[in-house]
């Protein structure tokens, strides 16, 4: 199924665990530093946003960016700062890979946002998809700067977390559970 | 085929690159060996994708991942005089060349080099022997799976068992973060240090190694099996692919003491190696 960035509401929504999509449209990508500095002074172009957990490598060639390698990186590290993120910026898609937490969940269910798992370290192949269109805070360095890129095809990614707070990841870990307890 | 000698840094670049761009052999025979018994679709999906991305790096030349880590260098052989300096120089280049993203800032400032050096960084582990050449071996790991090391400082009492238990639970709390099916390192016995370092050295095996201690060779297909039937699977997603070998290395050590220790490698477990001849000619293998 092909999904296009940004998403509304609605879409977001209809999204359900399980569901492999391609985005085509706008991404934003974001890590620790982004989340951050995001919370405390207004981000360009996140409201309503699809915000990518990566942090990729990028080539400026005649005065241009070019997107080098660009997978998912891993998502619960900007767990703490998520849920007020997707509630400022109305998040309605994040991109990324692991999976985030019930905090997380909570704030994806109330604003109506989804979770879509990238293949993590498929790095070439999801910058394929992606195209630089724009850079802002440039100075956080070239992992945790927000680019915006625009998307064509980018996937596979599987609706991992939806918005009526299904989680693959809650799934799995209460099956994995019955191996550790 | 002429061999010409080599600048070391130079050399280093080209081992960077190798590791970054070619995944090694006998990583992508677990990878098909994975697909072939998997039997969750989903998990296919994760890992034909996987597949097909490590082809297209291969193919372009590109690092296939773009977390390029931060390089542990292995340096064993005769030891050059001011090889530490080579090695930054052939990072610092590598850094800009392949590119590899500078991923390495100051713990508390977090500001970032710039070029992947910095106090303590890169790693280099030196092991001096009587031979004529040189070998260095580079592990690039990403934060993904580093960041889910763990130690244990576990009592005699807790036993094999308690062992177990331990590496089970690092590996199945770790849950996708560091992108599964992975290689799963891990140290028994030593000391605390030492031990953390066992289980990072157990990643320098190729997956087709066979361990020649009878002991350790069972607890490793043990933990493989129990690993592959939890059903975390590819990414965390499910499936019966979570790892792709089990490696243990042991160590003597204290009799009040039982230290364990888990390194994970994601699926693209790269290394590469460098054996830098006495003439100065260079031979790369993976």
């Amino acid at each position: 199924m092909k999904i296009t960035s940004p998403l509304d509401e609605k879409t977001a929504r209809g999204l359900k665990t399980g569901q492999v999509v391609f985005l085509n449209g706008i991404v934003m990508t974001g890590r620790d530093e982004m989340h951050m500095r995001a919370l405390s002074r207004p981000a360009e172009g996140l409201n309503g946003a699809t915000l990518f957990h990566c942090g990729p490598i990028m080539l400026l060639k005649d005065g241009k960016w070019e997107v080098i390698a660009a997978g998912p990186t891993t998502s619960a590290r900007m767990d703490s700062a998520a849920p007020e993120i997707i509630r400022k910026y109305r998040i309605r898609a994040m991109i990324g890979k692991g999976g985030m937490s019930d905090d997380v969940l909570k704030a994806m269910k109330e604003v109506g946002c989804v979770y879509l798992a990238a293949i993590g370290g498929a790095a070439v192949s999801l910058a394929e998809g992606l195209t630089a269109i724009g850079v802002h805070w440039e100075d956080l360095g070239m992992a945790e700067a927000m680019w915006k890129f625009k998307a064509e095809n980018l996937g596979p990614l599987v609706v991992a977390m939806d918005a009526d707070g299904k989680s693959i990841y809650k799934e799995i870990a209460s099956k994995t559970d019955s191996f550790h307890s | 085929m002429i061999r010409v000698p080599e600048r070391i840094e130079d050399a280093v670049v080209n081992l960077l690159r190798l590791a970054n761009t070619r995944l090694p052999k006998d990583v992508g025979w677990a990878l098909e060996a994975a697909a072939a018994w998997e039997t969750g679709e989903a998990a296919y999906l994760q890992l034909g994708g996987i597949m097909d991305n490590a082809k297209k790096a291969e193919l372009k030349g590109r690092p296939m991942c773009q977390d390029t880590g931060v390089p542990a260098f292995y340096v064993t052989g005769k030891i050059i005089p001011s090889i530490e300096e080579h090695i930054k120089n052939g990072l610092r280049k590598a850094t800009e060349t392949i590119p590899l993203r500078p991923n390495t800032v100051h713990p508390l400032t977090r500001r970032n080099s710039g070029d992947n050096t910095g106090e303590g960084m890169p790693i280099i582990h030196y092991r001096p022997t009587d031979a004529e050449y040189t070998d260095i071996t580079v592990i690039p790991k990403g934060a993904g799976s580093e960041n889910m090391a763990r130690l244990a400082m576990l009592n005699p009492a807790d036993g094999v068992e308690g062992v177990k238990r331990f590496i089970v639970s690092a590996v199945l709390e770790a849950g996708g973060r560091p992108c599964p099916p992975t290689v799963v390192g891990v140290g028994i016995g030593g000391t605390a240090d030492t031990c953390m370092n066992m289980a990072k050295e157990a990643l320098l095996r190729p997956t087709d190694h066979v361990n020649g201690n009878k002991d350790e060779r069972e607890l490793e297909e043990e933990l493989f099996t129990t690993l592959n039937s939890s059903g975390l699977g590819p990414m965390g997603l499910g499936g019966d692919s979570t790892v792709l070998r089990v490696h243990i290395k042991t160590a003597y050590c204290h009799t009040a003491s039982l230290p364990v220790s888990v390194n994970m490698n994601c699926w693209a477990a790269r290394r590469a190696t460098v054996r830098i001849m006495k003439d100065g000619t260079t031979e790369y293998g993976q």
